[in-house]
């Protein structure tokens, strides 16, 4: 029998459907904790479970999908050149507080790394917590963090910034419709986007070349952090 | 199609190239990235050529990550043993970050003006 769930088809197809069927149960009670993601990726450890399949014979299948992986990545640069042809001024404004943002983000990592004696593991898979997840991996993996444990952490983040940013916005007095949107936008990734384009057009062009600006420039900033480490 | 995926594919190559000879610490797939985005500014390569496959990819992009998500299985261990500082980082990062780059960018432009 477990030879059966160590075909490479096995993992691809569990992951083909329960992605599917999160996608649809999303779509229809549109409820923030029912994401996507962090739906299929629980149905999926579920199953596994259940079923006492490893993970490495998921994998097997599992591999070829992460595999594209590094193209996705690279396909970003298309939604990235429309943002930058949309938002022609205040380049510098932006990048100076993404660059603090990212800056702070990481600094207050390692704070609570050092407070807490946080294992070198777990810390350095927190670095990229505030960036899209597939900018968060590859700049985890390469950093010598722990990949599926950064998902997570980029996961808890995006729901926090899409269930309590906005309140957390008119708290602290984030008005102006640009500052909104490149805040959520550098701090809850594609979650905290989706969130504020609610909020309308120039919050969202915002949002979406500010998740961007901060997987650079925290792909940049990590490596020459943690090399002080 | 394949036009499209060379492209694509040529730029990340591109950008595990850089990474090989020059040791740049940045992962080869944002360079490629990069790369992409420059090519396109440029006008070197037209959006049409990659339309067909960075459309599909970046409309499904949450799919290609969920296998590296499921992997989170192998450290529920190290979660049970740091949840605390884990939830503590997350919890005040987040809006740290959001405070900041809020903060300063307001700032930034009320000195501009």
């Amino acid at each position: 029998m477990s030879e059966f769930f160590e075909s490479g088809i096995f993992g691809v197809t569990l992951t083909f459907v329960v992605y599917m069927g999160a996608g649809l149960l999303y779509r229809r009670y549109r409820w923030t904790l029912l994401h996507p993601v962090l739906l299929s990726i629980t149905g999926i450890i579920l199953i596994l479970k259940i079923l006492d399949i490893d993970y490495g014979s998921y994998n097997r299948g599992g591999q070829y999908i992460s595999f594209f992986l590094k193209p996705a990545v690279v396909a970003l640069g298309v939604p990235l050149y429309h943002q930058l042809q949309e938002i022609r001024r205040q380049k510098w404004a932006i990048l100076i507080s993404q660059l603090a943002g990212a800056v702070a983000g990481i600094l207050l990592t390692l704070f609570f790394g050092w407070v807490f004696k946080m294992s070198q593991g777990t810390l350095l898979s927190m670095i990229p917590k505030s960036v899209t997840t597939p900018l968060a991996l590859e700049i985890s993996a390469s950093i010598g963090g722990i990949p599926p444990l950064t998902v997570g952490m980029v996961l808890a983040v995006g729901l926090q910034g899409a269930l309590f940013g906005v309140s957390w916005l008119r708290w602290t007095g984030i008005r102006d419709r640009a500052a909104a949107g490149l805040a959520m936008g550098a701090a809850s990734h594609a979650l905290g986007v989706a969130r504020i384009s609610e909020a309308g057009r120039v919050e969202t062009a915002y949002a979406g070349l500010s998740m961007m600006f901060t997987g650079i420039v925290t792909a940049v900033l990590a490596p020459w952090v943690v090399g002080f480490l | 199609m394949i036009r499209s995926l060379s492209v694509i594919f040529g730029c990340l190559l591109a950008g595990e190239a850089l990474v090989f000879f020059t040791g740049v610490p940045v992962p080869s797939s944002i360079l490629g990235m990069l790369l992409l985005t420059a090519l396109l500014s440029l006008g070197w390569i037209k959006v049409a050529w990659v339309k067909i496959f960075s459309d599909l990819i970046v409309r499904n992009l949450a799919f290609f990550f969920i296998p590296s998500g499921v992997a989170i299985m192998l450290f529920f261990d190290r979660i049970a043993q740091e949840w605390l500082p884990i939830m503590v980082t997350v919890v005040t990062g987040t809006f740290l970050v959001m405070t900041v780059v809020g903060w300063v960018y307001q700032w930034t432009r009320k000195k501009d003006e």
